[in-house]
């Protein structure tokens, strides 16, 4: 296929040849931020929990004295684990997807200079993280004298397990295990490594600061109170969910069930990432409008030039150019002017990207959306441009001896 | 002339269906697009108290330590309880509130409906006066019952119609949080959006129900919510426990009806400052701000990123649609190269056959925008069916609904100019002749 010939051609459709190469950058632009934006939010949507969501429930309780706190808490444990079906009941004041209880900002010495980053602190009872289901890779989970009584917001000295993206961030490199950190006076020392565990609001964290998670083991006290985690198969859960909301009325009188909070792993689960998912509902939307509205551009404007044409293309044809020929001119036309469109699109995406980058908490757009994008509006290019080619190629010889 | 004009137009839009109908749907869902999340955006960054917002300010002033923290870095988000008491009772404001949030449990006489929480609102009595909420019946609280810690309350229309379905009950009693309190005051369905007072609670569809003294809530020790920062040995506190005095958990308010009184208050803010240092209590040189109300939304940027990104994405979009509307437009221009030769060389100037153009392209706009206005209400329509707090805000009103129509047509008005003088160029008698 010669190209200087259609070069020469598109010279002369100056201005339209650059309408559409415009059109294509800006869609080229728009295309590849977009999809990157959805790639980031499916991302935070997949986010490894660490834990068994299917298995487990949280009931929430508030309203109740401080003075009752660890009544209630052996009222409502004895009371929840007897429903039948509960696998077990235990204390945890942070949940996964919902309650947010323990965040806090921590020192790796003690007279708080080395800061080490804000993490959560799941405070859980006995029974609590094996209840979670997070699989430890090194070191050992809680035995029962590392579950200690305590009277300030948090244990003032604790063995303590940590996710392994936290140990990662605060030790690169090193054993985690025998590591201490502080958190203001409080003292803790890891003696076991999680795989994973999320934080309960992880949308709000870039990356594997998701994880940043502590498990501290503790005893039921006013601190670590009205807040439990509930494990039972997943096929019972739902129902054993309604029968502890019913029981904790006979349970614990004196305590009002936070009707919001008390869900399953996986509703919570599902309700923290509403936004994402409409956000993503949004951003399809758009591409889908954009990819639509430049094809139907393509499709108008090939059609017009087909219809300028007629007569040239009948003369080709009598002197005996193929119908592949003219197709494949028209083709080839599509595919250099998308390709000056590409080649703009993709300094308008990089210029985008930044411009998003200076407004918004977002990261480099990686250099694989741009061939992406430039197979996607080539493909596009091709298929609006195939109904206006044929049609080119249908033009008979015949015409060329008629004056239009 | 402009009606032969039109009905020149009109004629062209109809030879060449399909394209007309292309350019007119580009149009229409790139008006669709950026009208809706124009209008959300319009609807979040909107003034909560019209009239009376310039003259609210937020002070802020920087009583912690020195531990950890950057020079010149943003005074704390709220005050103390000592701080706000001080600002309080120093008077220096034409109106001002120290105030916090919380839920209590409401706990009727009547055995057949449960207890069940709501939010409150913890504060001192200026904030009705101040905020200019608009009460069904009663009144609020004044000064002297804030420090009569008086069992008082007042509650929203919302409560109001659950507990007594609607009626007055000023002078009725009601158990909150097992104290018994007098009902004063029935607010109607106020509720500023943003949340300004208090942005830590939720930014948007969110109204207390319940509103306590501040000094009783405190007396009766009742739930806080919200946020709350401490330092140094004051951490710790947090939920039912209240925090000390190097914890930051409360918002003042002031009001200061002219800026000459909010440059004295800065420097009153300042002076207390200093004097708290020369006490021993501030460590950092004196760190205010006063921002007033929409600036300090500004500042703890209230409209959600998600928001500003969807608009920019739609304008980028729109901005697809109006190079494609362009584009279109020149072709169906050019394709009447000969018409428009034969025009000229009948003695029609370029003038004039620009501007017979530009309403051919005027009549695309409207036409779009009429459809972009149907496809803004589905988008809001959309919009609203979501769950975040403020999609039941999302409607259009009437500056959005003028706007539209003036984004809608200078657009394209503007995408119409470029072809349209393209085509005025062409030379009548080649024209012709080619013909």
């Amino acid at each position: 296929m010669q190209i200087r010939p259609i070069l020469a051609a598109l010279r002369r459709h100056r201005m339209a040849t650059v309408l559409i190469a415009l059109e294509i950058a800006l869609a080229c632009a728009v295309l590849c931020n977009a999809c990157f934006l959805i790639a980031g939010r499916i991302d935070a949507i997949q986010v490894d929990s660490g834990v068994d969501e299917a298995s487990l429930a949280t009931v929430q309780l508030a309203g109740y004295e401080n003075a009752h706190a660890v009544d209630l808490n052996a009222r409502v444990l004895a009371g929840l684990g007897s429903i039948a079906g509960v696998q077990s009941v235990s204390l945890l004041n942070s949940i996964p997807f919902g309650a947010r209880r323990g965040t806090a900002g921590i020192t790796t010495d003690m007279a708080g200079k080395h800061f080490g980053g804000v993490v959560e602190f799941y405070v859980g009872g006995p029974g609590s993280l094996s209840a979670l289901g997070t699989r430890l890779v090194a070191g050992r989970n809680p035995q029962p004298d590392d579950f200690r009584p305590f009277t300030a917001l948090m244990p003032d000295d604790a063995s303590v397990q940590v996710t392994r993206a936290l140990a990662e961030h605060l030790w690169p490199g090193a054993d985690p295990l025998g590591k201490e950190f502080w958190l203001d006076k409080s003292h803790f020392r890891v003696v076991g490594v999680i795989d994973h565990l999320v934080r309960p609001d992880p949308g709000g964290w870039p990356g594997d600061s998701r994880d940043w998670s502590v498990f501290v083991p503790a005893q039921s006290s006013v601190y670590l109170s009205g807040s439990y985690l509930l494990r039972a198969a997943p096929t019972d859960l739902p129902r054993v969910l309604r029968d502890a909301r019913a029981a904790i009325a006979k349970i614990a009188p004196d305590a009002v069930l936070d009707q919001d909070g008390t869900q399953t792993l996986g509703d919570l689960r599902t309700r923290s990432f509403q936004k994402d998912r409409a956000m993503i509902g949004m951003l399809v939307g758009v591409i889908v409008a954009l990819l639509l509205v430049t094809a139907l551009g393509i499709v108008g404007l090939a059609s017009f030039w087909v219809a300028q044409r007629r007569r040239q293309i009948g003369i080709r044809r009598a002197i005996g150019a193929t119908r592949r020929d003219i197709l494949h001119y028209f083709q080839t036309e599509n595919f250099l002017i998308v390709s000056f469109g590409i080649v703009l699109g993709m300094v308008l995406a990089y210029a985008l990207n930044l411009l998003l980058m200076t407004h918004y908490e977002l990261p480099r757009l990686p250099l694989v959306y741009l061939p992406i994008g430039a197979a996607a509006l080539w493909l596009l290019g091709q298929l609006a441009v195939l109904g206006p080619a044929l049609r080119a190629a249908a033009v008979p010889p015949v015409v060329a001896t008629r004056s239009v | 002339m402009f009606a032969y004009y039109l009905e020149l137009a009109l004629r062209s839009l109809k030879r060449n269906r399909a394209l007309t109908a292309l350019m007119v749907l580009a149009i229409a869902l790139g008006i669709g697009a950026s009208m809706t999340t124009l209008t959300v955006l319009h609807v979040l960054s909107g003034d909560p108290l019209p009239g009376s917002s310039g003259t609210l300010y937020y002070p802020q002033i920087d009583p912690r330590d020195n531990s950890g923290q950057l020079p010149g870095a943003e005074p704390p988000e709220q005050v103390t309880l000592i701080d706000g008491l001080n600002l309080l009772h120093a008077g220096r404001a034409d109106r001002q509130a120290l105030m916090t949030g919380g839920s209590v449990p409401i706990q009727p006489d009547s055995v057949v409906v449960d207890p069940f929480y709501v939010e409150s609102r913890y504060t001192t009595a200026d904030f009705f006066p101040m905020f200019g909420t608009r009460f069904s019946y009663g009144r609020g609280w004044n000064a002297a019952d804030d420090e009569a810690k008086a069992r008082e309350v007042v509650i929203n229309g919302e409560l109001n119609q659950r507990l007594f379905g609607g009626a007055d009950s000023v002078g009725r009693n009601l158990r909150i949080a097992d104290a018994s309190f007098r009902i004063v005051g029935v607010l109607d369905d106020w509720a500023p959006n943003p949340h300004f007072y208090d942005l830590n609670t939720g930014s948007y569809g969110r109204a207390e129900q319940v509103f306590v003294p501040l000094q009783t809530a405190l007396d009766l020790k009742m739930e806080h919510n919200g946020s709350n920062d401490c330092w140094g040995r004051g951490a710790g506190g947090v939920g039912r426990i209240y925090p000390s005095e190097s914890c930051v958990w409360l918002q003042f308010w002031a009001q200061l009806d002219s800026p000459a009184k909010a440059a004295d208050y800065k420097q009153f803010l300042v002076h207390y400052s200093q004097e708290q240092k020369a006490l021993g209590r501030f460590a950092k040189a004196p760190n205010v701000r006063l921002r007033n109300m929409m600036q300090w939304l500004a500042h703890e940027r209230v409209v959600p990123d998600d928001v500003r990104l969807q608009t920019g994405l739609a304008f980028g979009f729109l901005l697809v649609c109006l190079v494609n509307t362009v584009g279109l437009m020149l072709a169906k221009f050019m394709r009447r190269a000969g018409d428009l030769g034969v025009r000229r060389a009948l003695g029609a100037s370029k003038r004039a056959l620009f501007g017979q153009l530009l309403i051919e392209s005027g009549v695309v706009g409207v036409v779009g925008g009429a459809g972009g206005l149907l496809l803004a209400g589905l988008g809001l329509w959309v919009v609203r069916q979501r769950p975040s707090s403020y999609a039941a805000l999302a409607h259009l009103d009437a500056t959005m609904l003028l706007t539209t129509f003036v984004l809608a047509l200078g657009s394209t008005l503007l995408a119409g100019m470029l072809p349209a003088w393209r085509a005025c160029q062409v030379p009548p008698a080649l024209q012709l002749k080619s013909n």
